[in-house]
């Protein structure tokens, strides 16, 4: 079925064809449509979910969390100061191993007061434990929601599904909507092999000593290092039943490139076409997109980056007293690489709270990448008024 | 029904018995009591959601747990939306014959907790709720809440400057929710502790008990005092015995006789450092509350 929807109305159709069991949450700008047009689903019974009306961001992720508990699909969304709201409980719902799926609208974080995108919210929740998708079109944000709960029960971590505010979540495009009988046999329903039972009672989450703790962090991290495995297959088998597939990173025109551009969210969409242009004036440039930030495809990224001789980072984030978030995984990524492959990896900054990034933003950057005579190696503030 | 010894309380309790020993509460911990008397009387098909609290450590650590029913471990301030989480998980699975309980102290029902308590109480979900009430954070060593009395000493409530405010009123705050069912209880009212356990599984919609849960090492007293500074609580109607149901029909429980407030203080080290002057002025506290409560009940019974 075709239809032209939002971004946020695309995550709902994706919790309404996944048949999430329990929504929990509460209304943020610009998270709010989402959980009204899931309001308006269970309401019109097309959704057969319990929607608890919740009093804040942190119930809205607790009450998904003892939802969750029992085996019922959970899903929440959120925005900024309700994700940081939420911080106790990121925590919480990953260390407990539980496959809840939250969306969060990509939006700066306050003061002062914004409701525009940047990344710093959800990239403050990196140590927490969770899978975390950038998404670049309102179909992208639909198709990741399914794969989201599918990935999320097999590995049993929650998955964050990411989208830029207003860019994806207020604009409106048609997307393919995959009929209910095709996701049933995509995503059947979930199947819990520990969850809280009367018949087989146990203690969930209670007093870990020094002696166990340890080994708990250590199957997470195993289940994130799976989970990379996990994602791609479970992307593999999205386009066996729908035809579709976005891959963990997306190298796009790469191929001999002397500058890569790297994006993430809808800069991506941009730079393509910027991309493109430069393409048919005869340069070798290029772009990478990362789809998946957690886990990080260090591997993946790695192969896409290697031998390119100059790379660019584009951030629409900041980490105060380091720069870039992006840029700072992909060194990392790249450290110990052979000299002679290993790319100079420029770090730019663009976008905060919502500020456009546009053709013109996405061309100076790649002739900062490009010609770095006068670029800074390590962070450079795009369009900064003076 | 134990047989009647003279001097020793009577009571009828189900036999069936769910948590174990080598549980870790101090001894004489009302609260241990209290999670004893209820799982008699809620029975295997319980989950009990149980935010940051001495109950979060007395259950036991990893992989231990002796409480004999799914314990859910949860956030300080979450005990309530994680039992109502639960209630709507295992409702939409069909599974509507378990009694879901949210037992937290009092820190995490009428401090930190409190908006998701209000929140769950306005939406009438469909979950019990326990406060053992120890009137203080004993967790993390006695530190003052909102429930712990004006007077008392805690470590942040000084015996130079003990606590100047009264408690919070939780039954009243809930009751005026106008959920279906918000009562009082102690450990030394078994017989009426078990009644409104009874009355709060069999009722639908939102439920709180809020339980007055002598602690021996918060409260400074002995441990052989505990159920003897419970029973006290009640007879000096420093904590009367009564029942709020949907928010309007108030019922009183228990005749207390009117013992001295100074009875039941001078049972514990919180309140050593009070002169004369501040039990007069307790007295006439607990006496004017009392007053109200009676009014209340005569208007709306
Ligand atoms: C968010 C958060 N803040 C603080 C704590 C530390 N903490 C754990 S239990 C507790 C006090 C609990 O008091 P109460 O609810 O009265 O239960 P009690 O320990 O008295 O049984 C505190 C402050 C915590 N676990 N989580
Ligand atoms: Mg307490």
């Amino acid at each position: 079925m075709q239809k032209v929807l939002t971004g946020n109305q695309a995550v709902a159709w994706g919790v309404m064809r996944a048949r999430a069991q329990v929504v929990s949450a509460y209304p943020i700008t610009p998270q709010t449509s989402i959980i009204e047009e899931l309001a308006d689903l269970v309401s019109e019974g097309k959704l057969d979910a319990s929607f608890i009306k919740v009093e804040s961001e942190h119930s809205a992720l607790a009450g998904c969390i003892g939802a969750s508990l029992t085996g019922a699909r959970s899903f929440t969304a959120t925005s900024a100061q309700g994700l940081a709201l939420m911080h106790e409980l990121i925590h919480w719902a990953a260390g407990a191993r539980l496959p809840i799926v939250l969306a969060d609208v990509n939006r700066a974080m306050a003061p002062g007061w914004t409701i525009w995108t940047d990344q710093n919210d959800t990239l403050s929740q990196r140590d927490t434990g969770w899978l975390q998708f950038y998404c670049e079109s309102n179909q992208e944000v639909l198709d990741t929601a399914l794969q989201a709960f599918k990935i999320a029960e097999t590995i049993k971590l929650p998955v964050m599904l990411v989208l830029d505010a207003f860019y994806l979540s207020h604009t409106a495009e048609a997307i393919d909507i995959p009929e209910a009988p095709e996701v049933d046999a995509f995503l059947p329903p979930y199947r819990a092999d520990i969850k809280v039972d009367v018949d087989n009672p146990r203690a969930f989450g209670g007093m870990t000593g020094v002696d166990v703790y340890m080994e708990f962090r250590y199957m997470q991290q195993e289940a994130m290092n799976d989970a990379l495995r996990v994602s791609a297959e479970v992307d593999r088998e999205f386009a066996q039943h729908f035809g579709r597939s976005y891959g963990l990173i997306e190298p796009y025109r790469c191929e001999d490139a002397e500058a890569v551009i790297v994006t993430s969210g809808t800069v991506t969409s941009t730079a393509r076409d910027v991309i493109d242009e430069w393409r048919d004036r005869g340069e070798a440039v290029g772009l990478l997109k990362i789809r998946t930030f957690r886990p990080f495809p260090i591997a993946l990224v790695r192969d896409a980056l290697r031998g390119i001789p100059k790379v660019g980072v584009i951030d629409r984030n900041i980490c105060p007293g380091f720069g870039g978030i992006f840029a700072q995984e992909i060194k990392a990524s790249m450290y110990d690489m052979e000299e002679r492959f290993r790319p100079a990896i420029y770090g730019f900054i663009a976008g905060l709270g919502g500020r456009d990034i546009t053709p013109k933003t996405i061309t100076e950057i790649l002739e900062k990448t490009l010609h770095p005579e006068k670029t800074e190696r390590h962070l450079n503030w795009i369009e900064l008024k003076a | 029904m134990s047989p009647h010894v003279p001097g020793q309380i009577t009571y009828d309790l189900p036999e069936c018995e769910l948590m174990s020993s080598g549980h870790l509460a101090c001894p004489g911990c009302g609260a241990s009591l209290a999670m004893r008397i209820a799982l008699k009387v809620f029975g295997p098909r319980t989950v009990l959601c149980i935010p940051a609290c001495c109950w979060a450590v007395i259950d036991g650590p990893f992989p231990y747990s002796a409480a004999g029913v799914p314990v859910v471990h949860c956030a300080f301030e979450t005990a309530a939306i994680t039992a109502t989480g639960v209630r709507h998980g295992l409702d939409v699975q069909g599974v509507q014959d378990v009694n879901v309980v949210a037992w937290a102290g009092d820190g995490g029902t009428m401090d930190i907790g409190f908006g998701a308590l209000s929140a769950a109480a306005e939406r009438n979900e469909n979950i019990l709720y326990v406060c053992y009430d120890n009137e203080a954070y004993m967790n993390t060593g006695v530190q003052r809440s909102s429930s712990t009395p004006i007077g008392a000493w805690t470590t942040t409530t000084p015996r130079e400057h003990p606590k100047e405010e009264p408690k919070k009123n939780l039954v009243e705050i809930l009751a005026a929710h106008r959920i279906p069912y918000a009562a009082t209880a102690t450990v030394a009212f078994p017989d009426d502790l078990r009644r409104k356990l009874e009355k709060a599984k069999a009722t639908k919609g939102m439920r709180l008990i809020h339980i007055f849960s002598p602690c021996p090492p918060g409260h400074k007293s002995l441990e052989s005092d505990s159920i003897k500074i419970s029973r006290l609580a009640v007879e000096t109607k420093v904590f009367p015995l009564y029942e709020v149901e949907n928010g309007t029909r108030y019922t009183i429980n228990h005749a207390s006789k009117g013992v001295p407030v100074q009875e039941y203080v001078r049972l514990q080290g919180r309140f050593k450092h009070l002169k004369e002057q501040d039990l007069q002025l307790m007295q006439q506290r607990v006496d004017r509350e009392w007053t109200f409560l009676m009014r209340k009940i005569e208007l709306f019974s």
